[in-house]
């Protein structure tokens, strides 16, 4: 459904919408994945995002959303002097992906303390976003909402408990999926939430003995 | 939100209210959120065009390939033409005032996409500064704005890479051209004529940056596409009427974009940028980017 607040929107800094806003949405996403600013990271651009992204303030804007910057954030200009004194080092590459990959596409490995995560994700047009790839799995998260992704053995009564889990933080799934390659092979869990969940909910539904790794992603969209 | 200009001026009449009370009820309804709410975003976003406009309109600013800026306030100070001291020429300004911001990085609204960002601040505020209209003016012609916004990207597409500027800047000129014929006092069926009547006017308008940044020819574009618009809106309110209906005219935007070559949809590979000059240009602002 088309929202009057889509059309009417976002707020930005310019230049344009798929490289410039949508560059950090995808930046504040690859951050959530290791819980905040990291030390390092790998920004590898790919089709149009490495053709353009310097006129475009791509690099800019991903390093920002890196930082916690929001598209409308005006501190995205100088966002590549601001990292050197939050101590966020960083290196840009142009590559190939994939010959299939959308035109925006970036590759983004990360490192903070002992967490590290490898995200793929492209633009869409319109600062809409779409991460594709987490630590290798194949992925589909938007960022319309706050998501939890996670893999886990197929163990009977694991979406129930993981349900009770964020039930128990005050949590309402929007939207669940649920996938796996085969009968009794690793469950791929992606759960949008309606409410913000903190790390703790990350580390309790981490500390579960069937669950192999689960990730948490900021909402990003308006 | 609806998807047929029609039916949105069909329901609008038939219970004598404006296009923009219709699109703050229905959004409401939609997003399950109340009236007032749906406002206050629209009025943040107004609060950032408004503040995009003043901020082109002095002139200092330059993209980061240095192509384009400074060109605004040359509307304001430079020699006269023949539409000085009109409404038309301070549009003209404006439009070109927010794209300047935009392709220099600074904070605009995407309405509906960043690359036709100029169009719709130009002609309304620019209105309503000639005509002494307030705020909630604004806002109630921003919903409308919206209105016709979701029915394009419904119909057709709001992507220069998908159906080219006429997708962007063609839009921008429609929701433009709708919003402040009601805003003038034109009714939903008037509005609707706006809407057709400016975007036919851009159909087959390709996407042809140099280089692939939004800059050239993007921040003229803006400034035509508000040209076009206020054509729309004098036409609209003198009572011209347009006879293919405005959803038709869209459908058609929305099947020239498909069929269109992908060298004129944002991939600089044709029109203007495929030009000896444009990919001069863009060859030699690319490096000095690199270097910056």
């Amino acid at each position: 459904m088309v929202s009057l607040l889509d059309i009417i929107g976002p707020v930005m800094v310019g230049p344009s919408s798929s490289h410039t806003a949508g560059a950090c949405r995808l930046g504040l996403l690859a951050r959530g994945l290791v819980g905040g600013t990291p030390e390092r990271a790998k920004v590898e651009l790919h089709g149009s995002f490495a053709r353009t992204g310097e006129g475009h303030g791509t690099d800019k804007a991903i390093v920002a959303g890196l930082m916690g910057f929001r598209p409308d954030d005006d501190r995205i200009r100088s966002a590549l002097e601001i990292a050197e004194h939050e101590g966020l080092g960083y290196t840009f590459e142009k590559t190939t992906l994939d010959e299939e990959a959308h035109p925006n596409t970036v590759r983004i490995t990360l490192e903070r303390g002992d967490r590290s995560a490898v995200m793929m994700g492209s633009s869409l047009g319109a600062g809409r976003v779409v991460v594709t790839q987490i630590d290798g799995f194949p992925v589909e998260v938007s960022g319309n909402y706050h998501t939890i992704v996670l893999v886990a053995e197929d163990v009977p009564g694991s979406i129930a408990r993981i349900a009770t889990v964020l039930a128990e933080d005050g949590l309402n799934i929007a939207t669940l999926r649920l996938t796996r390659k085969k009968k009794g092979g690793d469950a791929f869990m992606v759960i949008e939430l309606d409410q913000y969940p903190d790390e703790r909910v990350r580390d309790h539904i981490r500390s579960l003995p069937w669950v192999r790794w689960a990730f948490r992603l900021d909402k990003v969209s308006a | 939100m609806y998807k047929s200009l029609a039916a949105a001026v069909r329901d609008a009449e038939a219970r004598g209210i404006t296009l923009s009370q219709l699109a703050l009820e229905t959004e409401a309804d939609d997003q399950g959120r109340p009236v007032g709410e749906i406002r206050d975003a629209l009025r943040r976003a107004l609060y950032v065009m408004q503040g995009a406009v003043k901020q082109g309109l002095t002139g200092t600013l330059k993209s980061a390939s240095g192509l384009v800026g400074g060109d605004a306030e040359k509307l304001v100070s430079g020699p006269p033409g023949p539409l000085a001291g009109t409404p038309f020429r301070d549009i003209l300004a404006r439009a070109l005032a927010v794209q300047e911001v935009n392709a220099a990085m600074g904070v605009i609204v995407a309405a509906p996409t960043a690359g036709g960002a100029g169009v719709l601040p130009a002609v309304l505020t620019g209105l309503a500064a000639a005509n002494g209209f307030d705020d909630e003016k604004l806002v109630d012609a921003l919903a409308t704005a919206g209105l016709i916004g979701a029915v394009v990207a419904d119909r057709a597409s709001l992507s220069g890479a998908e159906g080219g500027c006429q997708a962007e800047t063609g839009a921008a000129a429609g929701m433009a051209a709708g919003a402040a014929t009601e805003m003038m006092g034109g009714t939903p069926t008037q509005t609707a004529h706006a809407v057709a009547i400016a975007q036919q006017g851009t159909l087959g308008l390709v996407c042809d940056p140099l280089g692939g940044l939004v800059e050239l020819p993007c921040v003229f574009r803006n400034a035509t596409g508000a040209a076009i618009a206020l054509a729309a809106i004098e036409m609209a309110m003198a009572g011209i009427t347009f006879a293919i209906p405005a959803d038709e005219v869209i459908d058609t935007m929305g099947e020239i974009g498909r069929d269109m070559d992908v060298r004129y949809r944002e991939t600089a590979g044709g029109g203007l940028a495929a030009t000896p000059t444009g990919r001069r240009l863009a060859r030699e602002r690319l490096v000095q980017i690199k270097r910056g």
